[in-house]
């Protein structure tokens, strides 16, 4: 039987005497997008940043494809990559600078060709010679895509890819997500506030609470067992406090 | 340490001088700035004492020059940390396949190549101004200036663990860390013009040595060996405690998640 690309166990992060990951445990099979929904504070941040590697956790244990991350983190890195709609690319250097200094990072071969495929995947080889602080948002998001791509990461971690994303783009960003899955086997971590996104995009969805996970299992699976005629209102209804239990459909 | 994510993080920086020349500015600006009062103010002296004007004043030149080979070195390291911060660059950096070795060794090379830069401008404009001319000292020079470049880097990494540890609103040590240690360090004056009750401070602080040795070698043309020693014997124990201070602080930044917060300012 295949290891999982990501195995998470009895995860707990504690920052003094918050624990915004609280005993969280899950796997993740290769070519599956995984969902990670939740309300702020969830933990969701938290959880995508320990395995990047960012915050060490305080208890359990992170595996990417069937290494322990804390002891071969950047053996693990090279075959990953992340693009956060919190981050950005050096404004001040132009769009193949930026994507020529990561892809020099992880050691990308053909790196040129590599850029302009990267690029026309994203639909942004027009903006090539641009300066990338000049970059409208959505500009900026295809272009953080792009650096998250340049690797053909195997597994390819996405917090909020279409926050502030016109409907336009986001169903671009969205198709892209599952064209590299298709073509290229990726598995994806994808954190969104955009239940449409996770609907459309994702196989499975992890639902987190504060710090717990509350349920896993398909769109369809997830809505039967909270009995919700939507993510969206199961979304509310969880972030205010109604009533929930923690279960998993598998 | 890889060679490949060394040579894309040098590149990142040269990128950025080159995508924007008014950064060129602050390499030359302030120490020019620099050059011209000390360098009047020598010539000012220097009239009015005749054949009495002593060598130690003449050497005020070369310590301008000196001191911002170690500056520049020293904010080579530390100010490419706050590059990445204020570009929001961070996290994609060190969520990137970079160890502390590589992250570091590429500062150094920055630091390097900006020191270049400012002590050669520096050391051309010299000679055309003021006729002082610091290659007097020839090959004697390039162990002193080596060390001054590594006392520049430990001070970065002291520098960036600092601004790590507490946080964005730290940022100003960036600038400042150099200057708590400048009175003590005998850049203008010898380490005698001291209060005896500070000069031990002096003692411990390898620049110090360099500029001791570099008076010794302006007046008679020699090395000093003893304060090449002391300097370097120094150093290496600051380099030490600076690269595990660094490692500690990027440990205990991941622990905490520091590195975050750099992100949400």
């Amino acid at each position: 039987m295949e290891a999982p690309v990501l195995e998470v166990t009895d995860l707990v992060k504690e920052f003094g005497a918050v624990r915004p990951v609280n005993g969280v445990s899950f796997t993740m099979k290769r070519g599956e997008i995984l969902g990670l929904l939740g309300a702020n504070g969830a933990g969701k941040t938290t959880m995508i940043n320990m395995i990047l590697g960012i915050v060490t956790p305080t208890g359990g244990s992170i595996r990417v494809f069937d290494r322990d991350l804390t002891r071969e983190r950047i053996a693990i890195l090279r075959r990953m990559n992340f693009c956060s709609t919190y981050t950005q690319l050096p404004g001040n250097l132009r769009v193949w600078q930026n994507l020529t200094v990561f892809g020099k990072i992880y050691r990308v071969p053909h790196l040129k060709k590599r850029i302009d495929e990267v690029l026309e995947l994203l639909e942004i080889s027009h903006l090539k010679d641009r300066v990338s602080g000049n970059l409208s948002a959505g500009e900026s998001t295809r272009l953080n895509l792009c650096k998250a791509l340049l690797n053909k990461p195997e597994l390819l971690l996405l917090d909020e890819p279409t926050a502030s994303l016109d409907p336009d783009i986001a169903d671009k960003v969205r198709k892209v997500t599952k064209r590299i899955r298709e073509e290229d086997g990726a598995s994806i971590l994808y954190t969104s506030h955009n239940m449409r996104d996770v609907e459309e995009v994702c196989d499975r969805i992890i639902f987190m609470h504060q710090g717990k996970i509350l349920f896993t299992g398909t769109a369809a699976e997830t809505l039967e067992h909270f009995q919700e005629e939507s993510l969206e209102s199961l979304f509310i209804r969880v972030a205010r406090g109604g009533e929930i239990e923690s279960a998993s459909a598998s | 340490m890889t060679f490949s994510t060394i040579q894309a993080l040098v590149l990142r920086n040269l990128y950025l001088y080159s995508r924007t020349p008014v950064r060129l500015v602050e390499l030359v600006f302030w120490p020019l700035v620099d050059l011209l009062v000390w360098g009047y103010l020598t010539v000012f002296l220097q009239k009015h004492t005749g054949d009495s004007f002593p060598y130690q004043i003449t050497f005020l030149i070369g310590a301008v020059i000196l001191w911002d080979i170690l500056f520049r070195a020293q904010q080579g390291v530390a100010l490419y940390f706050l590059e990445d911060v204020w570009s929001r660059n961070l996290l994609n950096v060190f969520s990137a396949p970079v160890t502390n070795a590589d992250y570091l060794a590429s500062t150094y090379v920055i630091g390097f190549l900006r020191a270049a830069v400012t002590s050669l401008l520096l050391s051309v404009l010299a000679i055309i101004l003021y006729s002082f001319n610091l290659f007097e000292l020839n090959w004697s020079l390039v162990p002193f200036v080596f060390n001054l470049l590594l006392f520049g880097w430990s001070l970065g990494m002291i520098s960036t663990a600092l601004i790590v540890r507490w946080g964005p609103a730290a940022e100003t040590l960036a600038w400042a860390v150099p200057f708590f240690i400048q009175p003590f360090a005998a850049v203008y004056y010898p380490i005698d013009a001291l209060p005896d009750a500070i000069r031990w401070i002096a003692e411990l602080i390898p620049c110090a040595h360099v500029f001791e040795g570099m008076r010794d070698g302006l007046k008679d043309g020699t090395i000093s060996w003893i304060d090449l020693g002391k300097a370097t014997g120094l150093n290496v124990i600051y380099l030490i405690l600076a690269g595990m201070l660094f490692v500690r602080v990027m440990k205990t930044a991941r622990e905490k998640g520091l590195l975050t917060k750099f992100v949400a300012q």
